[in-house]
């Protein structure tokens, strides 16, 4: 599918823009030429049977296939307002990863306290004083609608969590060093029922602050928390538009058959 | 949503940061470096002294006043003589420990406790296990200061050695295959011995290597059972002409192992003694990089060939 | 009809109770529950064995003296039995060894696991693999015929035997031992931890330190414990390198006897079994088993407080 890159250049509305991105492993071609858009604080869903490159796409966001050897990226990434390409090799993808956070798919609290767990985005930035962690300890984890529930408890163990409560708490890992873009990848997929609705609500409540990209197999969750929705099958991008043209009409008819469950 | 600090701020905090990351490398390189720098200068060190006095002679000849004509013979073929009756104790022994440690012990207490134990056992120094066997075998079961007690001293103390790869290389054995071969009516045993060892094997030999290559360089446990340093006779054959055949003899013989010559050698203060030293630690160094050579290679072969 | 039953009965006979098959089962588990039973014997006899001479020891010579006295002289016709100048001589050679050892195999071990590319991991690991087989004495030999000399450059006054080469090479055997066992506990680590520390923008350096070293605390403990006990029961390359007189002395540069190095020369000697000198060598050897006894519970103890928590 077209983008119309000038249109885009000259608007302000969009936070990140991809142009003919392709990624291999090794030899395996994973996403082919792809094209899209991530406006300003608005949730862009990605969606696409498994194996079709989703993932991986949303992980060149924050450059995590740089840390396995064999991997190459081509085509740009985009991010605004200063217009730097973030694949450059040019980029330190350390930098990258300071401006864009990621929320995995399995919670993965590092064997901390809850406290440190949050600050360690801001400790590996350099902040030491107490008062800037506390504060910004303290913000995240209300944005993430933990803090009622752990500020008692603040130096215990982030395992002893259940599950949702530690999806959450990366999600303050990840809020509380004010990332210009949060990745998440299929957040939910470990967690019951009752967890996956109070992190989609939470995830809903994010986009006042910050621009989403977020992975899903579940494409009610799709329906129910994006803006934007992007349909991938097998390393390309088919569809992407309004999340509810997506679901309702959409314009093609791959995207339309697995919408409907008559996939494959 | 304004970031923390300002993106120049946050460029230079990286460029500090990926300083620490270079200046570790370059430590971890040199501490690599030092390690594998130390080990040549030993073996140099022994191959300078010590290839001169390698010839023919030095594996045929006993030891001797003379150093020059000084050899290793009653000292390799003690050291064979002692793996062999630690081999035969410590690996049907150790394979059994593992194997009733993995597929049979019931999860309570005694199980719990011999778990603990093997791994305490591992920790004990192996003098410890010298002075078990001198009071133990040499004294109270009348052993002597013999081949049998000093291989049995080292089977002990190599058995943690074997239970443990053992065990590791049982477990990893995905669980589908005992199913299959119980949904087929095999007991117990018939899983173990037709399945579980044999697809576990090479990792159970590759523990016997490790263990046995340990076995061939300790010197302290036989030194504590008394084993004599001057030997200049061969303990009996185990070969006979006449009926059965097979003599068991040897096992009460006194002996002397590679180690303990060289040891030997070493502590003499006359330099052409330690040329011998050198000489001897050079084959015991051959002989014990060979076996951890090998299982090394057994292992990279194994993962190379099992992928369960 | 007749057919029939017999087919029932046939089958019947091989659904049954086989006598034979479970006597057969019953003898080879038997003997595995044996074997496995054999390493508790070993640890009984051991202490037994250690506590049944030492108890004779200790009927002659009073503990107070034992742990008291400054003089470790139980072959001379003026008899101590002091132990103390053969701890001096353990604790400093495990110092200096420990002080080697436990910050370069950190180090190796975070390199490896953390730093280095993947061949030289793959060369690196089986090279110190093989660094660590090879036999004590002749580590031993390598301390008193090529660091000695070598320390003798730097230190002229420094004498043939002394703590200080020992205690060097020891650290060095022992890089090995800690480095390995500590990477494999930090390899067990797994990736997604690695990940979610990456993902915040941490440098290598940063992950290490930071994410990885705490989550496998209790491997790296356990690999320290191994690393302190081998150099408290090392035994040729002290006997060798560091003399066999005991010192009480805390300066690395002179000679002394560890109590290992005592056990190895009594042994040496022609001692009668049963005299006090043969005694001697069993209480050397209590003493220890007692201190590595000591520090493998602060192990199972530490252990204990921060288990693997991923």
């Amino acid at each position: 599918m077209q983008i119309d890159h000038k249109e885009i250049a000259e608007s302000a509305q969009y936070k990140s823009e991809v142009k003919k991105l392709s990624f291999h492993y090794g030899t395996f071609n994973a996403l082919k030429n792809i094209d899209m858009v991530l406006h300003d604080k608005k949730i862009t869903a990605l969606i696409g049977p498994s194996g079709c490159g989703k993932s991986t796409f949303l992980r060149c966001f924050n450059r995590m296939h740089d840390l396995y050897p064999g991997n190459r990226y081509d085509g740009e990434i985009i991010l605004h307002p200063d217009d730097v390409n973030i694949l450059a090799s040019n980029v330190d993808p350390i930098e990258v990863r300071m401006r864009i956070s990621m929320v995995f798919q399995k919670p993965n609290p590092f064997p901390k306290s809850i406290y440190e767990n949050v600050a360690y985005g801001l400790r590996v930035r350099g902040i030491k004083q107490r008062a800037i962690l506390d504060e910004k300890v303290e913000v995240a984890l209300r944005n993430s609608a933990l803090w009622d529930e752990v500020k008692d408890r603040l130096h215990e163990l982030a395992f002893n969590l259940s599950g949702g409560q530690q999806q959450r708490l990366c999600i303050a890992r990840a809020l509380a060093t004010d990332p210009e873009i949060l990745l998440f990848d299929e957040p939910t997929s470990a967690l019951d029922p009752i967890a996956t609705a109070s992190i989609e609500e939470l995830i809903t409540d994010l986009k006042t602050k910050v621009t989403i990209l977020i992975v899903t197999h579940n494409m009610q969750q799709a329906a129910r928390v994006s803006d934007y929705t992007a349909y991938m099958y097998l390393g390309e991008l088919i569809e992407f538009n309004v999340t509810d043209t997506i679901f309702i009409k959409p314009k093609n008819k791959q995207t339309e058959d697995y919408i409907t469950g008559r996939f494959g | 949503m304004r970031s923390v600090k300002s993106l120049e701020e946050i460029r230079r905090i990286i460029i500090l940061h990926k300083r620490w990351d270079l200046i570790f490398m370059i430590t971890g390189i040199v501490a690599l470096m030092i390690a594998i720098m130390t080990f040549m200068a030993l073996f140099a060190h022994m191959l300078i002294d010590g290839l001169p006095r390698l010839s023919w002679e030095f594996f045929t000849s006993f030891p001797s006043r003379r150093p020059e004509s000084a050899g290793i013979l009653s000292a390799w073929v003690g050291t064979t003589l002692v793996m062999l009756v630690t081999a035969v104790a410590a690996v049907p022994l150790g394979i059994g420990s593992g194997v009733y440690l993995e597929e049979y012990a019931p999860r309570n207490l005694l199980t719990e406790i011999i778990e603990i134990n093997v791994t305490n056992l591992a920790g004990v120094p192996s003098i410890i296990y010298g002075l078990l066997a001198l009071g133990l075998f040499v004294y109270q079961l009348g052993f002597g200061q013999s081949v049998l007690a000093a291989g049995l001293a080292l089977a002990l103390l190599i058995l943690p050695v074997v239970i443990v790869a053992t065990r590791e290389a049982i477990r990893s054995i995905p669980i589908t295959i005992r199913e299959a071969a119980y949904a087929l009516g095999a007991t117990k045993w018939q899983t173990v011995s037709d399945h579980l060892l044999p697809y576990s094997s090479a990792g159970i030999l590759t523990g016997i290597i490790i263990g046995l290559a340990r076995a061939i360089g300790e010197t302290a446990p036989i030194i504590t059972i008394g084993a004599l340093t001057f030997i200049a006779f061969l303990p009996p054959s185990p070969v006979k002409d006449e009926f059965p055949f097979i003599s068991f003899e040897w096992l009460t013989a006194p002996f002397t192992v590679m180690p303990i010559q060289m040891f030997n050698w070493v502590s003499r203060p006359e330099e052409a003694f330690q040329l011998n030293a050198a000489a001897a630690g050079l084959v015991l160094v051959v002989m014990t990089l060979a076996m951890n050579g090998l299982a090394i290679y057994l292992r990279y072969r194994m993962r190379k060939n099992i992928k369960w | 009809m007749a057919e029939e039953s017999q087919n029932k009965l046939v089958y019947a006979g091989k659904l049954g109770y086989s006598f034979r098959r479970h006597l057969h089962e019953r003898f080879i588990e038997t003997f595995l529950f044996l074997s496995a039973i054999l390493s508790i014997a070993i640890m009984l006899a051991i202490i037994a064995m250690l506590l049944k001479e030492s108890i004779v020891f200790f009927r002659q010579v009073s503990i107070w003296d034992f742990l008291t006295d400054t003089q470790w002289t139980p072959l001379f016709d003026d008899a101590h039995y002091g132990i103390l100048p053969l701890i001096s001589g353990t604790l400093v050679s495990s110092l200096i060894a420990l002080l080697v050892a436990l910050p370069m195999g950190t180090i190796i071990a975070i390199y490896l696991s953390e730093f280095a590319p993947f061949t030289v991991r793959e060369i690196a690991k089986p090279f110190l693999e093989l660094l660590g087989g090879v036999p004590t004495v002749v580590y031993g030999y390598f301390a008193l015929l090529f660091v000695t000399p070598l320390l003798q450059i730097i230190f002229p006054e420094l004498p043939g035997f002394n703590l200080l080469s020992a205690g060097l090479v020891m650290g060095i055997m022992i890089i090995p031992y800690v480095s390995s066992m500590t990477e494999d506990a930090m390899r067990a680590v797994p990736m997604n931890l690695r990940e979610g520390s990456y993902a915040m923008g941490a440098t290598r350096f940063q992950t290490a330190i930071r994410v990885v070293m705490p989550a496998a605390f209790s491997g790296i403990a356990a690999a320290y414990i191994l690393g302190i006990s081998r150099a408290v029961g090392e035994t040729m390359v002290v006997a060798i390198a560091a003399g066999m007189q005991p010192n009480l002395t805390w300066n690395p540069m002179e000679p002394a006897a560890t109590i290992t190095a005592y056990i190895v020369q009594v042994s040496l000697g022609d001692l009668p079994h049963g005299s006090i000198g043969y005694q001697t060598i069993f209480a050397a050897g209590l003493t220890l088993l007692l201190i590595t006894l000591v520090f493998n519970i602060i192990g199972h103890l530490l252990r204990k407080r921060y288990r693997e928590i991923y």
